[in-house]
Order: structure tokens, then C-alpha cells, then sequence
């Protein structure tokens, strides 16, 4: 969590918006969870430059620009290993990483995997639309069986992956499904993500109206089912999370799957961090007395 | 010529060959004499030949020279590959309870050790090991005293039951050779001089705390894996944060995440892992965040041979990522170099916001040398260049990527309020705006283009160019680049005495080349050979598509070994005679 003083000018949706307006098709999915994201920093009042939006390559990585944060625009399938390092090297800045299902399930599959493992403390927003949008229309790692492409246009074969299972699996400490169509809910979510200390994981269905026809608005309103309207549900319980995930179909879920506090986030357990100092304000200067020492070693 | 003195040991891996290398190569450097040592091994942790080199001397040993004086084989295999280089006046020591020796040449000194009988052999399995140090020292002249504090060193934390053990195995050894060989012709003074004995992967390592990396990162691939060894067993002391991360990929993107932060970062790796690096290395450039990568090249192509060295990788590194941008690329010249090319190159790489590519090899990764400590001095100059860690002075549009007429643009790091931008790896305007999706502009793109490769300018003025050594007008010029630096010092030296006027050129930065430097260093040359660890002759191919430039001649070699001062000298001498013009010497050393 962004620990600096905070500034006396308040956080508005237009103090947060970038130099250029969104460039993703008219009633793209992107939209709602910009949207959000935005919304989530102006109710927990986070300052600008205390966020570094960091996105990988793809329709949804073209975030950072829309947004008055710092941002990182980075590889394809590596903003995970960059927002690494940018919280290790300051651990003080709320790191938030945005891409598409292509570019953190295909790409940038085994980032995920170790990021996850890690427990960097970062929120990691998924706009996962089952498609590849701005290569124009591939099949997606979350692509369903059968969904027709360019890239399959005899209907894909390949089992999708599943995100939430996933995350789960590999011991992600809050995992989170998101619809860009439920704007309240996502934003929580956000809230939620940002405010866990620890690797965050949201991932949004975030129709693409242009290249995916399966997957659109309209099959997906009566699906999804909130998991906060379902009073008996524990998202301290992996094992009942584990079982929601499985869930597809007629009954989607949506919501916070999973989360547990106990575990420290990479910053907290890193000893070299154990004074809170962030290395980026450090003199980098080592000691003359160490420098002999170091040698001294070899003599 | 130099007068040096080399032992070797040679034996399976697991046998105990580095034990018995750190004990001769701490006590050669006490006694104020200069040292190198190589290691030629297989990538194999049980098992295989492993055989080290160690050559002293008064004055700077740079390689592993061209004669063995004191061959110590723990194995029949040693003794079966080894004996036959022997020459006269040098020495074999062995265990005789196992090893036979074959036929040695005249005036090589056999001497067979009775292990069993000045040893309980069923409770030091090392025993053969510490009897040779013992008998070779007292070969050489050297009191007992020195090799008592050693064996003191090295044991102490075994627990003095282990020590006396060792220390009586030492010196039965000692006084068996007392009684039994032949002292050595050539004893070695002792000095008043006190060197360190420092690695390659530990000068680079050291190179980076001096630097005030404050990130360091990698995967492990040898020969570079020593680099992340030393940086994780100092980190906490030097305040350094080291992480091991999933790939190469990973490793390049999170050190850019954290220099892009405000650190500075740094990563090393061997050929292989840096193919992975590759277009990481594109975004260093494109977003200008400075990083220092360290290639320390193996023989390949492919995962090749892990252990063995070569110059293979120039072209990968030229070549590294598509797109023209800006970089640095130097080439250490030796272990020391290793030390001080790391501080130089970041203030570079932060003067000029890309990348900065350290291109090492096995032989000094992996080699060690002797060096006065007052040499490695952690007090050197950081500067970082426009970077901009305040808030103060911050203005309504800070654009990042400003253009300016050194292509430099002041850089701020996150968390700063005034200064939001977007570092973008697309094509971007001064502000850090994407032009590359829906306002691709073509007098921008050019525009961001010329203030990136501006910075070329600036790098080409800010290296020293390279410089002829040795006399001036000489028969012959040997070029060389990188760690090849010693061994053609030594084969000058050589050429020299035998009436051949031989001078060098080494390379030590590789981009910017300042090749029209070097064409006139070699205006006056008689006749140029370059001399590389490779089979294509990189440089040579590389100085050519820069300047035009063509030497008379190549020596080149593949084989997985260093050069040896003879190879070059035989090769200069059969190229001056007309018989070749490119020579590839052959290695006699079967490792």
C-alpha cells in the first residue's frame, strides 16, 4: 500500500484521466473496467503518482496510457516480471498490472505462475475476453472448446485453462472474478485487490464485441452470479473456492473466490527490506569498512 | 621472460582438486608471488577429468602459460593424459599405491608417494591430496608454517581433531619429500607484496556492490552462476535485494521494473540465457531505462559445452533485439577489468539511458587471478546522469521523452508527484503518448528515432579509444578483444625475444568500436593478425563491416580451451613465413 502523505488535492475520476482518450471499438468491455479501476483509486482516495499501472501488450495493455498514473507499457506477457521489480525496488507505490487473458495465460503463462508464488503485493486486473482482439480475431488460452477463429475456423479443440482454478492451485492468496457489466461489484473488487497485501488477482470478463460472438453481454447477464449475494458462501474456504471455480455454464460466479491474510507479501519477507526504506531511495553507496571487507575475504 | 612457476592437479570430479588449489593459490599469494589459475572441467558433478592450472610468478601471470613444472594427478587417467607433457626438470607427484606412471621424458622427476603407509588412508579419504601439497611444497622451498595455516583455515570449522589430522598428513608429506626428491631448480621468492585471489564471476559481482547495484537478479546458467553466488552470500551486508527468478525473461523484465524504479540493476547470464533476454533488452532501449547485462559467453551453439570457453557471442550482442537503437557493449580484458568495467558501465548506461552489455567468457568467469587489493576500490565515482528523484522542480508537463540535442531526456522515477508519464515500449511522443495505434505520425517517428540514436554520438565521445602496446612500428600487430588481452601480451613478450618486433591492439570496448581510431593505430602496422576465440573470427568480421578494415591474417580457436602463448607465437611465426593466413592452433591439453 502507498504509504506517502497524502496530498491535500482530492483524487476525481478527471484528475485521473490520461492524456488521450480510450482507442478500444465502441461498447468494448476494456471501457467498463477502466472505468472501475479508476473509480476504485478515487473512493480510496490514492494519489496518482503513488499508482504504477503496468500492462503487458494487447487491447486491454494499452491501459497505462489511459490513466494519470505512472504507467509502464512493457512486453508482451511480461508486465508481471516488470511490476516485480518495480514494487521490490519500491515497495512504497501502489503497483497495479493490467493485459488481457492472452497475454497472462499464453504469453506470459509462467510469470503468472511465479508472481502468483511470490505473493508480490500487487492488484493484477485480467481483461479476459476469450479472444485475441488486437491481432484481429485468434483463439485465446480461455477460448472455449468449439469457439470458431481465424486461427480455428473448424472450431477450436484445445481445452481452456481456468484462471480461477489456476490461481487457486498455485496459491495465489486473493483470487477474484470480475464482469465489466456489474460496474458496483467490480470496482469492490478492485478496492478489495488494491487493499490486500499481497498478489491480487482479478480476472474480468471483458466482452470483446468485435471478434468474439460467444461471449458477449448478452450471454453473459444471466449467468454470472454474484458470490457476496450468497450469505452462506466463505471465501476464506480453498476448498469451496476451488469448487466455484469449476463452476461454468448456466451459473457463472463472479465475486472474491478466495482470500487469506496470513501469508507475508514478497516486501514483508524480504530481509533487505526489513527497515521499510525503499531501495530506490537508498543511498547506493556501499560502506568504505565493507568494501575492505569484502576483500579481505580473498586475501 | 617471465619467470613462472605451474602446478596442476588433475582428477575426477569430487576427487578434491579444489581443495588442494586453494591451499597452493592462498599460499603463492601470502608470499606476495602472482598467480592465475584455470580449471578445466566437464559438466559433470561426480566423475569425469577435471585438471586446474595455477601459475605464479613475481611479476602479473595473465594466463596459464605454455610449460606444467609440477603435475599432481589423483587419478591413473591424470597420469595416463598428462605425464607425456612433461619436460625436463619438471616433476610428477602421485599416490604409488594406485597410480602407475608411464614412460616420462628425460629429466622429469618421478615421485611416487606410499599413501597407505604415511597415512590412514580408511579415515582421510583426501589423504593422496594433502601428502602432494606437502611434498610439492617442499619441492619448492617453501617452510611448513605456511601450509600449517592453510590447513588451519580451511579445516577450522571442522573442529581441531580434523585440522591436526590434516596438518600431520601435511607434513609427512613434507618430510617424506625431505627425504626422497629433488628440490626444484626454480624456488620462488618471497615478496613484500599481499594479493587478494579474486574470480571473474566474483570481480563482476563486486564490480556491481562497488556500482551500487541495488538489484540483482538471475537464473542460474554457467559459468555465470558465480555472480549470483557472491551477490546472495553478501547481499544483506551490502544491502543488495538478489532474486532467482523463473527464466531469463523474467530476469531481464524485472531488473528493467526495478531500474526503471530508481535502482540500479543488474543481471548476468551465459549465452543462452541472454538469446532470452533479447527483446527485454529492446525495451531497456525503448523505454530508456538503463540496465547492465553480463553475458559470460560458453562454447556453442545450443546449450554447447557448459564448461568450456569461447568468444562466440559478439554477434549475438550486436545483434541482440531488432530495431536500431543505442547501446554499450564492452568486453572485459581481464579478471580485474571485470571488476571496474561494472561502475564505468553503469555510469554510462545511466548517462545515456540504455542498455549497457558486459560481455565476459568462461576463462575469466571462472579463471582467478592475484591482484593488489588497494586495486579493488569500492570508492568509485556513480553518476546517474538526468535523473530526476526529487519532486521539487516539478513542472505542469514534464514529458519524458523530451527532445533534446543529446537525445537524453531527464528522467524521473515513479512515485514523484508532477511527473505521471507513461514509458512506453510502442513507438511514443515527448510525453510518453503512443503513436503507434490510431496516431502514427511518420514525422514523429522519425522525430523520436533521430533523439534516441543522437545518443550515439555522445557514447562514441565518452570511450577512450584502444591503443597499440609494445613498440611502435613492429613486424607484426596482434589484435585481440576481451580476455584474449594477457596471453597476447605474453606472446608478444615471447616474439620479442626471439628477434620478431611484435606489438598488440587489445579491445576492451566493443560499442562504440572507434573504428576510425583504429584503422589509424593500424596505419602503420606491417602486418595485423586478430587473434579470437571463435570460429568465424567475429571481431575480425565485425571490424571489417565498421571500417573496411582487413588484417593479413586469423588465429583463431574453437576447441572449448584458452589460447596457450605458444599457439599464437607458432601461428604468428607460420603466418609471417607465408605459409597461412589463418591459423588454428591445435590444444595438446586433453581436459
Amino acid at each position: 500500500m502507498a504509504t506517502t502523505i497524502v496530498e491535500a488535492v482530492p483524487v476525481t475520476m478527471a484528475s485521473l484521466k490520461g492524456k488521450v482518450d480510450p482507442d478500444w471499438c465502441p461498447g468494448c468491455g476494456d471501457f467498463g473496467v477502466l472505468s472501475a479501476f479508476q473509480k476504485a483509486l478515487v473512493e480510496l482516495q490514492i494519489q496518482p503518482h503513488q499508482v504504477v499501472t503496468i500492462s503487458g501488450i494487447g487491447c486491454s495493455s494499452n491501459t497505462p496510457g489511459y490513466l494519470n498514473t505512472y504507467g509502464m507499457h512493457t512486453l508482451h506477457g511480461r508486465a508481471l516480471a516488470v511490476a516485480t521489480g518495480v514494487k521490490m525496488a519500491n515497495h512504497h507505490l501502489q503497483v497495479v498490472v493490467t493485459g488481457g487473458d492472452g497475454d497472462g495465460f499464453g504469453i506470459g503463462g509462467n510469470h503468472f505462475m511465479h508472481t502468483m508464488r511470490r505473493n508480490v503485493d500487487l492488484l493484477y486486473i485480467v481483461m479476459d475476453n476469450q479472444i485475441y482482439g488486437l491481432t484481429t480475431g485468434q483463439t485465446s488460452p480461455t477460448s472455449r472448446v468449439g469457439m470458431k477463429t481465424k486461427s480455428m475456423p473448424f472450431g477450436n479443440i484445445e481445452e481452456p485453462v481456468n484462471p480461477m482454478a489456476l490461481a487457486l492451485a498455485v496459491g495465489a492468496t486473493f483470487v477474484a472474478r470480475g464482469y465489466s457489466g456489474d460496474q458496483k461489484h467490480l470496482t469492490e473488487l478492485f478496492k478489495q485487490g488494491m487493499l490486500h497485501k499481497g498478489f491480487a488477482f482479478v480476472d474480468v470478463f471483458s466482452p470483446c464485441v468485435t471478434y468474439n460472438h460467444d461471449n458477449t453481454y448478452q450471454w453473459f447477464r444471466p449467468r454470472v452470479k454474484r458470490l457476496e449475494d450468497d450469505p452462506g458462501y466463505d471465501a476464506s474456504d480453498w476448498s469451496a473456492a476451488m469448487e466455484k471455480a469449476q463452476m461454468w455454464g448456466d451459473e457463472i460466479p463472479i465475486g472474491k473466490f478466495f482470500q487469506r491474510t496470513d501469508l507475508p507479501s514478497l516486501d514483508s519477507s524480504e530481509p533487505i527490506l526489513a527497515d521499510d526504506v525503499p531501495l530506490a531511495h537508498r543511498d547506493p553507496r556501499i560502506a568504505p569498512d565493507l568494501g575492505r571487507q569484502f576483500v579481505k575475504e580473498l586475501m | 621472460m617471465k619467470q613462472t612457476f605451474t602446478v596442476t592437479i588433475g582428477g575426477a570430479a569430487g576427487q578434491g582438486v579444489a581443495t588442494p588449489g586453494d591451499i597452493f593459490a592462498k599460499i603463492f599469494a601470502r608470499r606476495g608471488l602472482h598467480l592465475n589459475t584455470y580449471n578445466a572441467y566437464q559438466s559433470i558433478i561426480r566423475g569425469g577429468h577435471t585438471f586446474l592450472t595455477i601459475r605464479v610468478g613475481v611479476e602479473k601471470v595473465t594466463n596459464m602459460g605454455d610449460r606444467i613444472d609440477l603435475l599432481i594427478p589423483l587419478n591413473q587417467d591424470t597420469m595416463d593424459r598428462h605425464l607425456c607433457l612433461l619436460g625436463s626438470g619438471a616433476a610428477v607427484i602421485y599416490n604409488s599405491d594406485t597410480i602407475k606412471p608411464e614412460k616420462a621424458a628425460d629429466g622429469v622427476q618421478i615421485c611416487p608417494l606410499p599413501v597407505s603407509q604415511l597415512a590412514d588412508i580408511s579415515r582421510n579419504k583426501v589423504a593422496q591430496n594433502t601428502l602432494a601439497i606437502g611434498a610439492g611444497l617442499n619441492m619448492l622451498g617453501i617452510g611448513f608454517q605456511a601450509l600449517e595455516e592453510a590447513l588451519i583455515e580451511q579445516f577450522r570449522k571442522k573442529g581441531d581433531d580434523v585440522v591436526a589430522e590434516n596438518v600431520g598428513v601435511a607434513r609427512a608429506g613434507y618430510q617424506y619429500a625431505t627425504e626422497h626428491f629433488r628440490p626444484f631448480h626454480t624456488s620462488l621468492p618471497m615478496t613484500e607484496n599481499r594479493y587478494a585471489v579474486i574470480g571473474g564471476n566474483m570481480a563482476l559481482a563486486m564490480g556491481g556492490a562497488a556500482a551500487g547495484v541495488k538489484f540483482y537478479c538471475a537464473y542460474p546458467m554457467s559459468p555465470s552462476t558465480g555472480v549470483l553466488h557472491w551477490m546472495a552470500a553478501h547481499a544483506r551486508k551490502a544491502g543488495i535485494m538478489v532474486r532467482q527468478v523463473e527464466d531469463e525473461i523474467g530476469v531481464i523484465n524485472m531488473a528493467i521494473g526495478a531500474a526503471h524504479t530508481g535502482v540500479r540493476a543488474m543481471c548476468a547470464t551465459s549465452g543462452g540465457g541472454f538469446a532470452l533476454m533479447s527483446e527485454g533488452i529492446g525495451m531497456s532501449a525503448m523505454i530508456e531505462t538503463p540496465v547492465v547485462v553480463i553475458n559470460c559467453q560458453r562454447a556453442g551453439p545450443s546449450t554447447g559445452v557448459p564448461t568450456k570457453t569461447e568468444q562466440g557471442d559478439l554477434w549475438q550482442m550486436l545483434g541482440a533485439a531488432f530495431g536500431d537503437y543505442p547501446r554499450l557493449i564492452a568486453a572485459p580484458t581481464d579478471i580485474l577489468d571485470c571488476f571496474r568495467i561494472i561502475p564505468e558501465m553503469f555510469n554510462l548506461a545511466d548517462r545515456f539511458q540504455c542498455p549497457g552489455l558486459v560481455l565476459a567468457d568462461l576463462l575469466l568467469s571462472e579463471g582467478r587471478d592475484s591482484v593488489d587489493p588497494k586495486d579493488l576500490d569500492f570508492n568509485v565515482p556513480i553518476e546517474r546522469g538526468e535523473l530526476i528523484t526529487s519532486p521539487d522542480g516539478a513542472r505542469d508537463a514534464y514529458k519524458r521523452y523530451l527532445i533534446t540535442e543529446s537525445g537524453i531526456s531527464p528522467r524521473a522515477i515513479p512515485g514523484l508527484p508532477g511527473y505521471t508519464h507513461t514509458a512506453a515500449t510502442d513507438e511514443h511522443d515527448e510525453d510518453g503518448v503512443l503513436i503507434s495505434d490510431e496516431f502514427t505520425n511518420p514525422i514523429k517517428r522519425r522525430a523520436m528515432m533521430e533523439k534516441r540514436m543522437r545518443k550515439c554520438i555522445g557514447i562514441e565521445a565518452a570511450v577512450p579509444p584502444p591503443r597499440l602496446e609494445g613498440p611502435p612500428n613492429a613486424d607484426v600487430t596482434l589484435i585481440g578483444w576481451g580476455s584474449t588481452k594477457g596471453v597476447i601480451e605474453e606472446a608478444v613478450e615471447i616474439l620479442n625475444d626471439q628477434g620478431i618486433s611484435a606489438n598488440c591492439l587489445p579491445i576492451r570496448w566493443l560499442v562504440p568500436l572507434n573504428g576510425a581510431a583504429i584503422v589509424e593505430a593500424l596505419r602503420s602496422s606491417r602486418h595485423t593478425i586478430i587473434v579470437e576465440n571463435n570460429y568465424t573470427g567475429q571481431f575480425a568480421r565485425y571490424l571489417r563491416s565498421e571500417t573496411s578494415y582487413v588484417p593479413n591474417g586469423h588465429i583463431r580457436k574453437y576447441d572449448g580451451e584458452p589460447f596457450m602463448p605458444h599457439h599464437i607465437v607458432e601461428a604468428v611465426r607460420e603466418q609471417l613465413a607465408g605459409k597461412t593466413n589463418l591459423s588454428v592452433p591445435m590444444h595438446e591439453i586433453m581436459v
